[in-house]
């Protein structure tokens, strides 16, 4: 015989149910990247290369234009052909540019402004793409259909082409750049929102908010993005190396940050147009770019195993 | 299929269209002009200047007049490099830039295939991990960092190999010489390679495991029968549909590669354009980049349809 369910039983269970800590969805991802070791090494070093680059500056003997025009051109006093026309010496780890500056100071200095390029395209493609696709995804029908369109149409042009007219235009502004960047990578962004918003609207939630009177701006806001959010991120980490090659890019072209600015792509132009007398120059600023780019690889491919419930 | 192709190049004009619309508003819309100097120009010669580029006259007047002249395939003359017209300098860029173009899309469609089939015969295997690991690289590293240094290697240090000098150019054109070609095409390929390698690697290892494969090899057909004559068939497949990105791909490196190597092609016109604001010349390239994707990516589909028999695109 089955015992009626009194209150009391309820509440019994509530109690209990309340000590159970769930194991949400992000909490699952959360593990099982951690367990796939490139990933976390990944995460490890690109987080040493980020505090290096905020705080390095700090402590190094060398602003980041100090020119010393006695040091110009020289490799660092460990570096291993003894051929070089002279050695640094002192605290010139990485030696110095051919005017002098401090190549590490510089390096780390370039890093500041990838590094902040990366995310502050991404975080502008991120806004644009979400708002969009959703807006297209969510009202359908012909809106969908002409937004799209565009979309396809600005997708017919390599998107560095578009970047480097804006760059024209808004003469090599410093901050614009960012702006510029992510203000043209949001177009895949917006084709994974737009489709994923397609399959949520259909869901019975979306009904039940709409039946409640919700509006059409706040369904988009609260129920559809959120629900949106596991390709977003992954695709977010893609963006972030996207972007920091696309200044990189532009920068090695003459086309981005300006003297006495730098970034990485400025570093490489300069290292490889001394390379034959001045290898270093090259190799530092390099090195630690395709390190950077690999980590946001690693932690992307890592962020799509862990999100991706085929898997499990 | 015929009907298809038509009707894409036909929805090709208005993207066109909107292109050019976008970029010419906004090349306008740009502070500065071509004719800035460090020294002004007396006004009569500047005016002067204006008139004989329709600068002077409003900004929807100078659009419709550049579009009439588009029309005729006439893409102005160039405001920067004075005598010449933007056509000259596309017709002298695009030969060099086509054939550095073509020849590292077969490189890479050749040696990808051969990497990828490779790694995919040899499935978990040292081979299979190393190929994709360079691969991975590939992808990773852009031109602009391995072009230096495969120059620094090949071009600066130079190298022998039994006792031959095999160091290459660091730069330059030389007519088109086959020393020259080398590093820049090797360059624009690098990339690609990986990527094709990375595609042509999945969808190998998904074909060997399908069904008819399995009954080829009942048959007792060899090894390389069956990769060659069947497996590759359908693991390309997916190559096709990659070709449009590819292309994509390569155009934007050329801008790297031929700034990097000295190539008179029509990317550096480009950027020399951008930097200093030759806005017809920008506009020109632009318009020439954008119709040579739009008809590489429908050469692309219909390829894909003449090879996949079940692709019919709609009537």
């Amino acid at each position: 015989m089955i015992a009626p369910v009194t209150n009391a039983h309820v509440e019994d269970l509530m109690e209990r149910a309340a000590d159970v800590k769930g194991r949400s969805l992000w909490d699952d991802a959360r593990r099982r990247l951690f367990r796939n070791r490139a990933a976390l090494i990944s995460i490890i070093v690109l987080g040493m290369i980020a505090v290096a680059a905020v705080f390095g500056p700090f402590f190094l003997a060398y602003a980041y234009d100090y020119i010393d025009y006695s040091v110009v051109s020289c490799a660092p006093d460990w570096w291993p052909d003894p051929g070089v026309l002279c050695n640094a010496g002192g605290t010139h780890w990485f030696g110095t540019d051919s005017v002098g500056r401090d190549l590490l100071v510089r390096t780390l200095y370039g890093a500041r402004i990838s590094l902040s390029v990366g995310l502050i395209a991404t975080l502008v493609s991120l806004v644009i793409g979400v708002a969009y696709g959703a807006t297209a995804g969510y009202l359908g029908g012909r809106i969908d259909e002409l937004m799209m369109r565009f979309v396809d149409v600005l997708y017919s042009i390599p998107y560095i082409f578009l970047v480097i007219i804006l760059m024209v235009i808004f003469n090599r502004n410093f901050f614009l750049l960012f702006v510029a960047i992510g203000a043209v990578e949001w177009l895949t962004m917006a084709r994974i929102v737009r489709g994923q918003t397609l399959s949520v609207k259909q869901k019975e939630f979306v009904e039940a908010a709409r039946a409640g009177g919700v509006s059409n701006f706040g369904i988009i806001l609260t129920h559809v993005i959120p629900n949106v959010f596991g390709p977003v991120i992954v695709y977010v980490t893609l963006t972030v190396p996207a972007s920091i090659l696309a200044e990189s890019f532009l920068s090695f072209l003459g086309l981005g940050i300006q003297e006495p600015l730098t970034s990485w792509g400025v570093l490489i132009k300069d290292g490889a147009d001394q390379m034959e007398t001045a290898p270093w120059m090259l190799i530092f600023p390099a090195a630690f770019m395709a390190v950077t780019l690999f980590c946001f690889n690693f932690i992307g491919d890592g962020l799509r195993d862990a999100l991706d419930p085929k898997d499990r | 299929m015929f009907s298809y192709a038509v009707r894409r190049l036909l929805g090709a004009i208005p993207t066109l269209f909107i292109i050019i619309t976008l970029t010419f508003f906004m090349m306008r819309i740009a502070p500065g002009g071509p004719f800035d100097a460090q020294r002004r120009l007396p006004p009569e010669i500047e005016h002067n200047i204006k008139a004989a580029y329709n600068l002077d006259k409003p900004v929807y007047q100078q659009y419709f007049i550049y579009l009439g002249k588009l029309a005729h395939g006439d893409m102005g003359p160039s405001y920067k490099n004075k005598d010449f017209t933007v056509n000259e300098l596309i017709a002298d860029g695009l030969p060099v830039s086509a054939e550095i173009g073509v020849t590292s899309m077969l490189l890479a469609l050749l040696l990808g295939t051969a990497f990828g089939s490779v790694a995919a015969l040899r499935q978990n295997s040292a081979v299979d991990y190393g190929t994709m690991s360079v691969a991975m690289m590939g992808i990773t590293i852009p031109t602009f960092v391995v072009g230096p240094i495969l120059t620094l290697i090949f071009g600066v240090y130079g190298l022998t190999v039994f006792g031959y000098d095999v160091s290459l150019p660091v730069g330059g054109w030389n007519g088109g010489a086959l020393r020259n070609l080398i590093l820049p095409v090797l360059v624009l390929a690098l990339p690609q390679i990986a990527v094709i390698a990375r595609i042509m690697r999945g969808s190998m290892v998904e074909v060997l495991h399908s069904n008819y494969v399995r009954t080829a090899r009942a048959k007792g057909l060899s090894n390389f029968a069956i990769v060659i004559r069947h497996a590759l068939r359908a693991a390309v497949l997916p190559l096709v549909s990659y070709l449009g990105p590819a292309i994509a791909g390569v155009l934007t490196g050329s801008l790297v590669v031929e700034q990097l190597f000295g190539i008179p092609g029509i990317g550096r016109y480009f950027v020399q354009g951008a930097l200093n604001r030759d806005y017809t010349l920008v506009m020109g390239v632009l318009v020439y980049y954008a119709t040579a994707i739009i008809i590489l990516n429908l050469i692309a589909d219909l390829l894909y349809a003449v090879l996949d028999p079940r692709v019919r695109y709609a009537q």
